[in-house]
Parts: structure tokens; C-alpha cells; sequence
């Protein structure tokens, strides 16, 4: 979308917007460089930078450090007692709106999160004050394979393309999500025990290496994106709770070479080293109290501390809703509760979870030549009393805590959800679907 | 990160020491909040045989001598859940240990907490961990009237040894859920009004009941069913009637039941309070309000983090909950949920309030809990830092004078 066109919709939309409260109005790179003076930065590639200067231009970071050289028709932001980190990426979450596979089978890779999201629904404004600026939205648990993921950058936009993280031969970049455990069994249809629900998984893709192999003249979309499975440039995004259903994982990992990140890994302690001698990242949720399935029931607030001094690259995920992405800096912080350092707790928040979705080129930290995704705080990000000010997605501010309507986004109030969120069933939804 | 020693002694075989025998302890803080005035900086908690005998700054209040002293950063009255549904609810979330709720009748006042309770449910000893040491407990969401609730004391064997008020309130639930499905009642807000004034109105009117039709004489008098008793309770004031009423307009329907039939409202959840800050405080009516992280959905889709900030301002008198979740996680924290708080416009003492004093004054129990004031019980919370600090930890919980937990949490 070209400036003058999104200006144009900003302005024909900006009733609307504020009605709903969606904080979508779209808001171009500026041209002119803008340099944030004064500001603690953690930049999560090297030494925290005290009294240190941004400096962002079309959208990208074109110098940090302490003693950096400002262009001299630059904006200056004096930002002295504030602190300035890297956006959120948020590993695991379901904003949007997001849909995925349906009730007839388990096992459905050609079906895209993209073709579900709404970019308008409320929960992206929402995310948004909580600091997330690149998510990977993901389709259900409730399916060995419930399709493909969406990796969004949380720009102002009203279509997905405007907000994909990067569209490639007409598709937005993403994963695929896979599950295993209790919550894709049962249904009718659907395996009834964890061998079986194994053995689909292998038989399937036992096909789809065939298919590969093959000419592929009559084109299959299931087995399509099972070759970008099997070639390993599709990643893997698989839900597992138990220690024995992630070893499943690690085995068919071993068989079929994929390439894979452990979504929850709530039993991830168990088994840490067998996880750092494999290399396979986890993507970890930390809950307020265990339980509430029997899978959860060995969760603990220690287990990011374990996975960290195991050797693990993990990263903490909001599975928004089942924790509202505005509590993913007090997630981090829980994490360091339970025993991860401050450094690997905010460095899971941030470039480990760009690492592990293969976006670390771009996102994750703050250096020279990335976008200019970051957050503006009143204080330390892992305190309980700070504050999220400002939220800037490569070099656009699009949450500032000072407007009224955006402060409605970061606390709630009346008319912070929007009505064209299907809100009222969503949660029901959730637990039936096993969207988490 | 402990940064204070706990020096337990003999913590083995305090431990194993059964509830009813409670011992001498003291518990001095570097900042004590006694919540029944200033913050007393190097303070001193003493404790006799499970009440609270002593409380001042250690300079000028020697602790006795050959009692065992626990030390930590903070100290704080052991904290008080205003309404949670754990003991009930428990852990597994299997049909086995989901006891909150009976799905048979939309209006069963009859149900008693105490008959549920599971005293050894994990999620008890989860919240104990983290300082919460009085719970107000028991049916919870999902019918018109669930059913009763108690106060308990996190620890003991038995519910005997955990219960301090086997009755508490009558919980009932207004708005979507406590809809029922299928054609049945009630299937509606309006049905579900007629069918609580109709349920108060029979069991103020069934003495004067004529007798039954075809009955050509009157037999002995009949006890009065278990549940006009309760409402009976309700009615005379005995038994406060607890609604979760979340939308406005629920909230306006239970006022209006308390303006109708005289009874002790209070509210509960309160999502949308807010906007009738007014009429809350002119009906006198005390609110339990729901966690601030409850997931902003269905009717809690305009609730905020600023409400308790709101009624706060606004002199109404309120205490925030663990409430009830139906998945993960199975229950949350009070000390988690004043923390969002703090950090959202209420002042730090109100939150600490809202969890410990103004809990106990919510649910009736400030005479003994939510205070360290001498003569109360010796309920205590240590903490190793701010302890709504997320990176703080429980470090230590005494209940009435036993050190029940030692592990940073």
C-alpha cells in the first residue's frame, strides 16, 4: 500500500477506528530520521547501552550506541529515563481471530492461517500495547496438523497483506502447526490413542516424500506444504505438553529430518538435555498455577531457568488468549521468578524467538540495519509497575500510551473489545477447538 | 534470589506438628505492614499460641527469648482470597475433582461448601506458597444459585481443621454464565431475575402455606426444605447473598433485589462497576471484584485493570478474588492479580489492602484475619522483596503461629 493511499484510508477509516478500537491506522516509515536521546538501552545483541541514542530512518535502525553520529535534520526525542528495547516477538499466539483446520480430519496442512485473521479485530491493537510487534499466529491444537502459521508484523494495515510479516509467491510467511497428546485425540475421526496418532503423522508424511520426489504435475496443497515441511524451510511449530509426547516429536524429527520448535514444552524440564543434545528450541508458556488439564499438571516456574542453563534456545509465548499479550513482559518476569536470568529472560521475549522463527535477520534486537521495531518505557521491563509508552513498528509509532484511545487498548474498559470480535463464544470456542 | 536468611528451627519437626498445637514464633521484618496503620520499619511480629500477642519496631520490642524467629525483607498479614473456588476446583480439572458446580437445578442454595472441600487439593497449598493463608470458598459459576460458600484457613488435614466459617454466603450467578441451554430455565436475564425473586418470595411465604391440594387435613408440620431454609438465611440477613453479575445491567438487577427483599448484597466480578459507581455506593453494597488479569472475553469483554482504582476512588468498599477458571491456569493468585492492580492507578497500600484487610472486612472475617494487630490470629506472609514484584518471591507463610511453608515461591 503506497502512502498516499493508506493516508487516504486512514482518513476515510478513522471514525471507524476509533469506534472499534482497533488501533489499525496505518502509519508510513518516515522519511526523515528520527534519534532517541538519552535512553537506557537494551539492545539484546551486546552491553546494555546507558545514555545511549537510537537512531531510525525509513523504517530501519540506522545507528545505536552511546556515541553515535545523529544526522542534523534529525527529529531529536529526548528520552532520558526511559528505556528503549526490541519489539515483542511472540512465538505462539492467536490473535486475529485466527481459524485454522475443521472438524473433518486431523490432519490438514493445505489450510492457511492467513486466509482467517482479521487484522482489524481488537486483540491486534491490544497486542500492540503489550509491545508484541512481530507474532506468529498459529491455527488450534486440536488436530495433529491444523495448517498453516501466519508470521504477522503488527503494522497499521486492514488486509493481510498489509500486515504479513513478508509475502513470498503470494503467501505470507509461516510455519506449520502440528500437535500431539490429548488435545487432538478423541474426537470422531480423530486418533484415540498417542501410537496412533503417531503412526497418521508418519503415514502421511511417508506419502508426501513420495509426492515430493515425484513430478508433482497434478498439484496436492496438502502435499505441497508437506514438501516445504519435509525440505525443512518450512518450520515446524509442534504442540506438546508431556515429556514422553515431545521425545515423540524428537523421533520423528529424527525420521523425517524436519526442522522444529516445541510450542508449551510444559515438561520441558524433564528432559532439557536430551532437548540440548537434539537442538531443538522450545517456545515456552509460564502459567500462574498448574493444571487445569492433566497434561499441565507438572508445569512449573522454573522450567524457561532449566531449559536456559540446560543450553536451550527458548523463547516465552503468550498463547494469547491464555495469556493476554499484554502480560508477556510479567510472563519474562515470572521466568526470572522461577530462576532465568534477567538477560535470558528478555532476550526470550525478543531475539531468541526471532532466531527461532528464522525472522533474526530482520527482528529480535536493535542494530544497525534492522527495522525499527521497539518499545519506549517508563522503567526496568521486567518490573511490575512499569509501563509499555510507546510501541514504533519499523519506525511508525502506533501505541502511545498518552492517547486516550490507545490507553483504552493497554488497561480495558468499555468498548475496548471490539463487536467484530466473535467475543462472547471465543472462549467457549477455545476450549472445545483446543485452541491453546 | 533469597536476599534473607530464614532461620527455621527445628523446621522438621514444626512441620510435622499437628494444626491444633500451635507454637511461639516471631517474625521480624525489615518492613513490617501490619495494614492497621504505618509500616513499621525493622519490626517484630510475636506470636502465642496461634494469635498475635505482639507487634512493634524491634528496637523498642526485644524479642522473647528462646522462641524461634523467622526474618525476611517484607512481612505482611497472611493474605486473604475473597472468593476463589479452590478446594472444590481442583487441579485436574477431571470430573473427579470438579466439585463447584451441579448441574441438576438451576437454584440450589442447599449445597454446602464444607460437604466438597478437598482440605488436600494442590491448588490450596499453591496459593498457601504464595502467601494466601484465609480463602473464601465454595460453589461457583455455571447456575442461577450454585450453591454456598466457607472460609477456610489453607492448611489441615480435615475440613474440620481448615474451616473457620462453614457457611459464608449464598452464591448465585447472573448473565451468560448462569444461562442454561436447550429450552430449559433460565434461558434468559429476565427469567433468571423472576425465577430469584420468586425463590426469595416462596421461602419468606411458605409457612403461611395452606395445605396441599388434595391433603383434607393438615399433617405434623413439615420442616421447611433445606433450601427455603437457606434462602430463609438469605432473608433474614444471615447469610449475605453473593451475585456475580458482570454487565451493567446485571449489576442493576441485583440492586434492585437487594432494594426489594432487604437482603446483604454483595457483588461479585463487577466488570462493568465502573459506569455505576453511584448507584454501588448508594445501595452500601461491598463488591468482591474480579481478578484484573481475567481474560477481557464474553462478559468480561469491558472490564479493565483500572476498577479497582475506580471503586477505590469512589469510597466503595471492595477486595479483589482468585475467582474461578474453568482451564489453564486453574486458578489464580490474589497476590498476582493486587500486583496488576498496583500497577494500574490503585496505590500500593490499597492493593495490599485489597487482599488482606479490606478481603477480611468483604467477607466478615476482619476480626481475626487480614491484620497483624494483637489478638488476631497469627496468620503472617514473608516475602524477600516488593511483593508484588514479579521477580519477588514468598519466602516464607505462617498460619496461626505454624510455619507451613519455607520455600521460595
Amino acid at each position: 500500500m503506497t502512502h498516499a493511499k493508506s493516508k487516504a484510508l486512514w482518513l476515510a477509516g478513522a471514525a471507524i477506528a476509533a469506534a472499534i478500537g482497533s488501533n489499525a491506522a496505518p502509519a508510513a516509515a518516515q522519511e526523515r530520521a528520527i534519534a532517541f536521546t538519552g535512553a537506557r538501552i537494551l539492545t539484546m545483541a551486546g552491553d546494555t547501552i546507558e545514555d545511549g541514542t537510537l537512531v531510525i530512518q525509513n523504517g530501519k535502525i540506522i545507528a545505536v550506541g552511546s556515541d553515535v553520529a545523529v544526522p542534523a535534520d534529525a527529529t531529536l526525542i529526548a528520552a532520558k529515563g526511559r528505556v528503549i528495547m526490541p519489539g515483542i516477538v511472540d512465538t505462539h499466539s492467536h490473535i486475529g481471530q485466527v481459524a485454522g483446520a475443521d472438524g473433518s480430519g486431523p490432519i490438514q496442512p493445505e489450510v492457511r492461517a492467513m486466509d482467517s485473521i482479521d487484522p482489524l479485530a481488537s486483540s491486534i491493537g491490544k497486542a500492540r500495547a503489550g509491545g508484541v510487534t512481530t507474532v506468529n499466529i498459529m491455527p488450534g491444537s486440536g488436530h495433529l496438523m491444523s495448517g498453516q502459521t501466519f508470521y504477522m508484523k503488527l503494522r497499521g494495515g486492514r488486509t493481510i497483506e498489509d500486515i504479513a510479516f513478508e509475502m513470498k509467491n503470494g503467501a505470507a510467511l509461516g510455519g506449520m502447526k502440528m500437535a500431539n497428546g490429548t488435545n487432538p485425540m478423541g474426537r470422531s475421526g480423530f486418533p484415540g490413542t498417542r501410537a496412533k496418532s503417531a503412526s497418521l503423522v508418519r503415514e502421511v508424511l511417508t506419502d508426501a516424500k513420495a509426492y515430493c520426489a515425484g513430478d508433482r504435475k497434478k498439484r496436492e496443497l496438502a502435499k505441497e506444504a508437506l514438501c516445504e515441511v519435509l525440505s525443512g524451510e518450512r518450520l515446524v511449530h509442534f504442540h506438546s505438553h508431556r515429556a514422553d509426547d515431545i521425545m515423540t516429536v524428537l523421533r520423528l524429527k529424527q525420521e523425517f529430518g524436519f526442522d522444529v520448535l516445541i510450542q508449551h514444552g510444559t515438561e520441558t524440564w524433564k528432559i532439557a538435555a536430551e532437548l540440548a543434545k537434539a537442538g531443538v528450541p522450545v517456545s515456552n508458556i509460564t502459567l500462574d498455577a498448574p493444571g487445569g488439564k492433566l497434561e499441565t499438571m507438572d508445569l512449573r516456574m522454573d522450567n524457561a531457568g532449566i531449559l536456559e542453563r540446560a543450553g536451550v534456545l527458548v523463547s516465552i509465548h503468550s498463547d494469547d488468549a491464555i495469556v493476554d499479550s499484554r502480560m508477556l513482559l510479567r510472563e519474562a518476569g515470572l521466568a526470572v521468578r522461577g530462576g532465568m536470568t534477567r538477560e535470558g529472560a528478555l532476550k526470550a521475549l525478543t531475539i531468541n524467538g526471532a532466531k527461532q522463527l528464522r525472522l533474526d535477520q530482520r527482528v529480535g534486537s536493535l542494530e544497525v540495519g534492522k527495522d525499527a521495531d521497539f518499545l519506549v518505557l517508563d522503567g526496568d521491563p521486567l518490573s511490575a509497575y512499569t509501563h509499555i509508552l510507546e510501541t514504533w513498528v519499523e519506525g511508525a509509532k502506533l501505541f502511545d500510551r498518552s492517547r486516550p484511545e490507545d490507553l483504552l487498548l493497554a488497561t480495558g474498559g468499555y468498548g475496548a473489545g471490539s463487536p467484530m470480535e466473535a467475543s462472547h463464544h471465543h472462549w467457549e470456542l477455545a476450549e472445545e477447538e483446543g485452541l491453546e | 534470589m533469597r536476599t534473607t536468611a530464614m532461620l527455621l528451627a527445628a523446621a522438621s519437626a514444626l512441620a510435622l506438628a499437628p494444626a491444633a498445637q500451635a507454637q511461639d514464633v516471631a517474625i521480624r521484618g525489615e518492613t513490617v505492614h501490619t495494614m492497621a496503620g504505618p509500616a513499621i520499619t525493622d519490626g517484630v511480629v510475636v506470636i502465642d499460641d496461634g494469635k498475635i500477642v505482639a507487634v512493634g519496631p524491634a528496637a523498642s520490642m526485644p524479642v522473647p527469648a528462646g522462641i524461634p524467629v523467622l526474618t525476611a525483607k517484607v512481612v505482611t498479614p497472611g493474605l486473604v482470597d475473597a472468593r476463589s473456588v479452590v478446594g472444590l476446583a481442583g487441579y485436574m480439572n477431571q470430573p473427579h475433582d470438579q466439585d463447584q458446580l451441579d448441574g441438576s437445578a438451576p437454584v440450589q442454595p442447599q449445597l454446602r461448601a464444607i460437604d466438597a472441600y478437598n482440605p488436600n487439593e494442590a491448588l490450596v497449598a499453591w496459593l498457601r506458597g504464595f502467601g494466601v493463608t484465609t480463602v473464601h470458598t465454595g460453589h461457583g459459576p455455571g447456575a442461577l444459585v450454585s450453591g454456598q460458600t466457607m472460609v477456610a484457613k489453607t492448611v489441615g488435614n480435615t475440613v474440620d481443621e481448615a474451616v473457620i466459617v462453614s457457611q459464608a454466603m449464598v452464591a448465585a450467578n447472573l448473565g451468560p454464565a448462569a444461562l442454561a441451554e436447550g429450552g430449559k430455565a433460565p434461558g434468559t436475564r429476565a427469567k433468571q431475575i423472576a425465577m430469584l425473586r420468586q425463590a426469595l418470595i416462596s421461602a419468606k411465604a411458605e409457612d403461611k402455606a395452606p395445605a396441599k391440594k388434595g391433603e383434607t387435613k393438615a399433617g405434623p408440620e413439615k420442616p421447611p426444605s433445606l433450601e427455603v431454609q437457606a434462602m430463609r438465611d438469605v432473608l433474614a440477613r444471615k447469610l449475605p447473598l453473593m451475585v456475580t453479575a458482570n454487565h451493567s445491567q446485571d449489576i442493576m438487577s441485583a440492586l434492585r433485589l437487594k432494594q426489594e427483599f432487604g437482603i446483604d448484597l454483595v457483588l461479585d466480578g463487577a466488570a462493568e462497576a465502573y459506569l455505576l459507581t453511584d448507584q454501588i455506593k448508594a445501595a452500601g453494597v461491598r463488591v468482591i471484584l474480579h481478578p484484573p488479569m481475567t481474560r477481557q472475553y464474553g462478559e468480561y469483554e469491558n472490564a479493565s485493570f483500572t476498577t479497582g482504582a475506580v471503586l477505590k476512588a469512589a469510597g466503595i468498599p471492595f477486595a479483589y478474588q482468585s475467582g474461578f477458571e474453568g482451564y489453564v491456569p486453574k486458578t489464580r493468585v490474589v497476590l498476582f492479580e493486587a500486583a496488576v492492580a498496583a500497577a494500574n492507578g490503585l496505590a500500593w497500600n490499597d492493593a495490599l489492602a485489597s487482599i488482606t484487610i479490606d478481603a477480611a472486612r468483604v467477607i466478615g472475617m476482619d476480626k481475626r484475619v487480614g491484620s497483624l494487630e494483637v489478638g488476631k490470629d497469627g496468620d503472617v506472609a514473608l516475602f524477600d522483596g516488593d511483593p508484588f514484584e514479579f521477580a519477588s518471591h514468598t519466602v516464607g507463610v505462617v498460619i496461626d503461629g505454624k510455619p507451613v511453608s519455607s520455600t521460595a515461591q
